[in-house]
């Protein structure tokens, strides 16, 4: 059975190897193009509709900000609600304990099939791997999801994960892959939106009557009421929330908002962002449990996972306001041409290169790679609806990287030492700023490089091909313009003149 | 008023007609300007490599080279959005670290007085027609830093507009950064050139015979993938076409 197949992030190459690749690969360069474009146009549209939407982005970010200064204090008053009503919490502190929480709540209901909604944090953990293990299938219900599942593949975009697909992949995927998972695709299955469609819902209705248990994440948890928020589009969700007997939640702490009126601001944010619709079609909430209505018994799993080590760190911080819209990643022109699985984490695009290298850490080649899949040109920060300035924070982990230095691991405050590789580099950079703080050394550099410049080569050997294999050398000019200035205006350490 | 040029490494060492044709627009324009020499590089390419240590004697450099004067001129937006963002990050870090309050008072001697060349000539003199001649077709492409982090908005192209004589056509996609990104281009090669190409097709659709922007760090990648790409679009820098007159098309 195809449930036991589990693709997996570990063991991928560097962000720049990963990318070398798939820049070359047309089919995924024009999906992603055309999909990106399409949606990036929709967002801008619906976001220039409200006259207010720079005050709005400046309360999510305040509000989130707030939260996370006292998350202790909202995470406690959440908990209490949560059991109030009638539901169970439990706290798990990384990815295993969160998956074994899980996999023994499923256990004890004596199911061995789940239904889940689609939830960026059991992809972060790996859940469905975890519960395969444990003989346990959990078939994902998001249309998206749903193909990625089939095609034994791995998600490439936050909000649209198999958006590295198009219609005739996905045609082969459900007429190929089905029958495995269940009912099987129609006979005669063509590549129209709305057979395609139709196709998932035939095969998934059945998963929606059928399951006993439901696992889902969730876009916000209010701490003052306990209630749960899933914000959707194709109703699958609202599906996996209602029909099961048993709901188990998996949901990072820091989507805890502290008041109910608090999600006024982040219900226009989000589906704007992210969809580029008004309003989403479904939004699910919930609060405990209720007699005669939706499941009996709930869960909810608290997951921390390198998030208070995290928000430990000032500068780093701000990527926990992140609600996942992926906003960034449908403007950012790295990810449209590298696509989602090169930044090789359930987090791609700007927001997973900030955020990856702070829940993971800096210490694998691929993790210490991803602060650097970006050229720094800050589409991403302008359209980040909780205002996460994230070349900042790329920035910052830069540093990180290259100098070490102090981070939070596990709640411990510890100074780590740079990543592998970058000896050279720091050689070179040591040189350059002596050369730059010394302008007499700059200027016999220069003059010595105009001096040669008849012997340039037109094409660099060794790492200079990395520029002039793809671009032509800048030519180097007779004269610098320091030498223009001294020959011209004249006289040593002239100031010019300088007054009008 | 004291005018200071900060000509930037890449211009001084790659570009020099690109400050001598600043000096020669401001000096047309009265406004007289000072080289000093002590002045170097911002620092962005160790900083924005992960090199912040290795930028704070650069920053400590720029306040002292620029102390005597009131108005410094970048023509980059780049570097001068360096200035302006990342001065005081540095400043506030190093204070942070328990190093005192020096580097960012450096940061603030330095940051209200470095402006990027359009928003000087627009902002400072008031001006968007600087009464220059350039007969040919140009398309502009917005450089990311000035754009997102300066905020330079329509300041190029409303100083692009007033020349006469030049036939400006709307880039597609302009917005869209080049694929340059400093050590980007070098550590992410295989996307900063795809990026860069596209930018190139774009430029070269246009029809036009120059592409205009306000940092030639960005235009030496784009022109280098112009020409490679067998192009014969030519990358002109914003101050080049500003300071040719009928007399002397530069």
């Amino acid at each position: 059975m195809s449930g036991t197949h589990q693709a997996t992030y570990l063991g991928m190459p560097a962000f720049p190897v990963a990318a070398d690749a798939s820049t070359r690969n047309t089919q995924l360069r024009a999906n992603l193009r055309h999909a990106t474009h399409t949606i990036r146009a929709k967002r801008a549209t619906a976001v220039a509709e409200l006259d207010d939407w720079s005050p709005l982005r400046a309360a999510g970010a305040a509000i989130k900000d707030r939260t996370l200064r006292h998350l202790d204090h909202y995470l406690e008053q959440l908990e209490g609600a949560v059991t109030a009503a009638g539901g169970h919490v439990h706290w798990a502190a990384d990815a295993d304990e969160a998956n074994r929480i899980v996999t023994e709540l499923v256990r004890a209901t004596g199911e061995r099939e789940v239904v889940k909604v689609k939830s960026m944090a059991t992809q972060e953990i790996g859940l469905n791997g975890a519960l395969a293990t444990a003989g346990i299938t959990a078939y994902e219900t998001d249309l998206a999801e749903l193909i990625v599942q089939l095609g034994d593949d791995l998600p490439s975009h936050i909000l649209v994960p198999a958006i590295h697909r198009n219609r005739g992949e996905i045609r082969d995927i459900f007429a190929e892959k089905m029958a495995e998972w269940g009912r099987p695709a129609p006979e005669g299955l063509t590549d129209a939106p709305a057979d395609l469609a139709e196709a998932a819902r035939l095969h998934l209705r059945e998963k929606f009557l059928n399951a006993k248990v439901g696992i889902s994440g969730a876009n916000f948890m209010v701490a003052e009421t306990g209630t749960l928020v899933v914000v959707e589009s194709e109703g699958n969700g609202r599906m996996c929330l209602t029909l099961p007997e048993t709901l188990i939640s998996v949901v990072g702490i820091e989507k805890v908002i502290p008041t109910f009126q608090d999600l006024e601001v982040f219900l226009q944010l989000l589906p704007r962002s992210s969809t580029a619709e008004r309003m989403n079609p479904y939004t699910s909430t919930w609060t405990g449990t209720t007699d005669a209505d939706g499941p009996r018994t709930f869960h909810l799993v608290l997951l921390d996972n390198g998030r208070t080590d995290t928000l430990a760190d000032t500068v780093g911080r701000q990527a926990l306001r992140c609600i996942r819209c992926s906003a960034c990643l449908n403007v950012c022109p790295v990810y449209e041409r590298a696509g989602g699985h090169a930044y090789g984490s359930a987090y791609p695009g700007p927001i997973g290169a900030i955020l990856t290298p702070q829940l993971r850490g800096t210490q694998s080649e691929l993790d210490a790679s991803l602060p650097y899949a970006s050229s720094l040109c800050g589409a991403c920060y302008e359209v980040c609806p909780v205002a996460i300035d994230i070349p900042e924070i790329l920035v910052h982990l830069r540093e990180r990287v290259v100098e070490g230095g102090p981070v939070t691991v596990r709640g411990t405050r510890t100074v780590i030492k740079p990543a592998k590789g970058h000896a050279a580099e720091r050689a070179a950079m040591r040189a350059a700023r002596w050369a730059l703080d010394h302008p007499g050394v700059l200027r016999t550099g220069q003059r010595l490089a105009s001096r040669t410049r008849r012997f340039h080569p037109r094409r660099l050997p060794g790492p200079g091909r990395a520029w002039s294999d793809t671009r032509e050398l800048p030519k180097v000019p007779e004269e610098s313009f320091r030498d223009w200035w001294q020959r011209t205006r004249g006289g040593s350490g002239t100031e010019g003149r300088t007054t009008t | 008023m004291r005018v200071a040029l900060f000509i930037t490494c890449v211009n001084d060492t790659l570009y020099p007609q690109t400050g001598q044709a600043v000096v020669t627009l401001l000096e047309r324009l009265g406004v007289a300007v000072g080289f000093p020499e002590g002045q170097s590089c911002c620092g962005q390419p160790q900083f924005n490599t992960g090199y912040r240590h290795e930028t704070e004697p650069l920053v400590r450099r720029y306040a002292a080279a620029f102390r005597d004067y009131d108005y410094v001129v970048a023509p980059s937006g780049s570097c001068a959005a360096m200035v302006r963002d990342n001065y005081p990050r540095i400043g506030a870090k190093a204070a942070a670290e328990g190093r005192g309050q020096e580097l960012a008072d450096a940061a603030a001697e330095a940051v209200p007085k470095t402006y990027e060349l359009t928003e000087f000539l627009t902002d400072v003199l008031k001006v968007t027609d600087v009464g220059a001649y350039y007969p040919h077709t140009v398309t502009y492409h917005p450089t990311c830093h000035g754009l997102r982090m300066l905020g330079l908005g329509d300041r190029p192209r409303s100083l692009l507009a007033a020349v006469q004589g030049l036939n400006l056509v709307e880039l597609p996609g302009a917005d869209e950064c080049c694929g340059f990104g400093g050590t980007f281009a070098v550590k992410n090669a295989a996307v900063s050139a795809a990026m860069g190409a596209d930018k190139a097709r774009n430029i070269t659709a246009t029809g036009a015979e120059a592409v205009c922007t306000v940092d030639n760090s960005c235009q030496m990648h784009i022109g280098g993938t112009l020409a490679r790409q067998g192009s014969t679009v030519r990358p002109v820098h914003i101050a080049e076409i500003l300071a040719s007159t009928e007399g002397n098309v530069w």
